[in-house]
């Protein structure tokens, strides 16, 4: 009996190569490469008024409602910079270029201070958005997408990627329903493409949905038609996560 | 004309700068900032457009980036991120379209700062480079060479205290400030010695006189100039 346990215990050490972390540039950051994580990582994607922080919501109810420790992360979170970005974004002065490297600072400082943290002490840790929202928006704005995919390229492979994918003319009028106007940015009122804010939020975010098609395949996000109801969404995407979830159960490892 | 590090070239801008690029790298403590500072007052003295731009000195990003370095909270990689984001800012906004519009811009460090700093704490080379790889290359980029002894007593010297990353303290190297400002500036020197080749760096003696490098570095930038704008070249002589 002794002597099984033993190995058993052996056997698991050794698949712990497989716990190491995967960066999406193999090099990422050399440091830390040698990091074990033991969590799980789920990203969610989407316009604003897609849906996210719903989904977010509910996924997280029933995790820790099956005994799952849950972190939540996102963009625009970190103390050390987030200020920075909204003086920087309010006086508009700020090139696009700046722009990109300081949501990537911003983004840097979370990735190490709290989601590789969390992932390594084992916690299902939950993103609302990742890279893939910065990458497009800078590339709509015509920021070079090779010189994006790199500088962004040090971040964490998630395990699941999820993109709620909204019809523009819906999305529009979850806006309205949630504040009545359209926000500056979200309308991609900078970009100049319409003077009416109306028209520039509807070719803004298909300008946005466009950029998503094409790191669908690149990132291997998981498409969701966020035009369903609430619950089928959640269906979805809890499915998917409970596949998830018992595969790794059943292997002992992650995938 | 405009040569570009890497081959994307942002937003497919027309390459008609006609600004002249001077530049200074070096270890702190090589007298850098002296030569370009005195370069800066002749072409002044001389009527020329001429804009100065220091490493790590936009507005906008020095006070979210001393804040994060008084606490010592900065990795490696948003320690990159955040001097990458100031030098963008001042590249925008100052550094290219001065140079478009005929501007002699000297900067005191530029991209190559970064790529010897961050690579030693720990950033991929090629990562460094992809993020900097907008940045027009220089007409001009003096190096100054000193032994790092040299460089590491003309500040010592005048400082009783040395300051948390500026000693590479973030690295573990010692846990005495001045032996890992020794050992930290070391590296630094490799990876400048590294690139002196491919990046056509004019080496400068930093143990001269002062008037003597001065000397040899205004050869340099007239020759440039003539052959950049022999107009303004003439007024020189």
């Amino acid at each position: 009996m002794v002597s099984t346990l033993t190995k058993k215990k052996y056997s698991a050490d050794d698949s712990k190569g497989s716990n190491k972390i995967k960066f999406i540039n193999h090099s990422g950051i050399k440091y830390l490469k040698d990091i074990e994580i033991h969590g799980s990582f789920i990203v969610v994607e989407g316009p604003d008024a897609s849906g996210r922080s719903t989904q977010i919501q509910k996924i997280t109810e029933k995790l820790e409602a099956d005994g799952h420790a849950v972190v939540n992360a996102g963009l625009k979170r970190s103390d050390l910079i987030s200020k920075g970005i909204i003086e920087a974004k309010r006086n508009y002065q700020v090139g696009r270029r700046t722009m990109a490297l300081y949501y990537a600072a911003d983004f840097a400082d979370q990735l190490e201070n709290k989601i590789i943290p969390a992932l390594k002490a084992g916690f299902v840790v939950i993103s609302d958005r990742y890279i893939y929202t910065l990458i497009a928006r800078s590339s709509v704005r015509g920021i070079n997408k090779n010189w994006l995919h790199q500088l962004h390229s040090f971040a964490i492979k998630p395990d699941l990627i999820f993109y709620l994918n909204v019809d523009p003319y819906n999305l529009i009028h979850r806006v309205f329903k949630k504040n009545k106007s359209l926000d500056y940015y979200e309308s991609g009122a900078d970009l100049g493409i319409s003077a009416d804010i109306f028209d520039s939020f509807i070719k803004y975010q298909y300008l946005l949905k466009k950029e998503f098609a094409i790191m669908q395949k690149k990132y291997g996000l998981i498409d969701i038609d966020g035009d369903k109801h609430i619950e089928d969404i959640y269906d979805q995407i809890q499915s998917r996560i409970s596949e998830f979830l018992n595969l790794n159960k059943h292997n002992g490892t992650r995938v | 004309m405009v040569q570009v590090i890497g081959n994307n070239n942002p937003n497919n801008i027309k390459n008609d700068e006609s600004g002249v690029l001077i530049v200074v790298e070096g270890i702190d403590g090589s007298g850098k900032s002296t030569q370009i500072h005195l370069v800066d007052r002749w072409l002044n003295s001389k009527g020329y457009d001429v804009f100065f731009t220091e490493w790590n000195s936009s507005e906008t990003v020095r006070e979210i980036t001393s804040k994060g370095k008084k606490k010592a909270r900065l990795t490696p990689m948003t320690f990159s991120l955040l001097h990458s984001t100031d030098f963008a800012d001042r590249y925008e906004k100052n550094i290219y379209p001065l140079l478009r519009a005929g501007y002699i811009v000297l900067a005191d460090r530029y991209i190559y700062t970064a790529l010897a700093r961050d690579t030693v704490r720990g950033c991929d080379k090629s990562w460094v480079r992809n993020m900097y790889s907008y940045a027009r290359k220089p007409d001009l980029t003096f190096y100054f060479r000193v032994p790092i002894e040299t460089a590491v007593n003309r500040i010592i010297s005048g400082r009783p205290k040395l300051k948390h990353y500026e000693a590479g303290m973030d690295l573990g190297l010692s846990k005495d400030e001045y032996e890992s400002y020794r050992i930290f500036q070391g590296r630094i020197v490799d990876e400048y010695e590294s690139m002196v080749d491919d990046e056509n760096f004019i080496v400068i003696d930093g143990t001269l006189e002062i008037e003597k490098q001065q000397n040899i570095v205004r050869r340099h930038v007239l020759r440039t100039l003539k052959l950049k704008n022999p107009i303004q070249g003439h007024i020189l002589e």
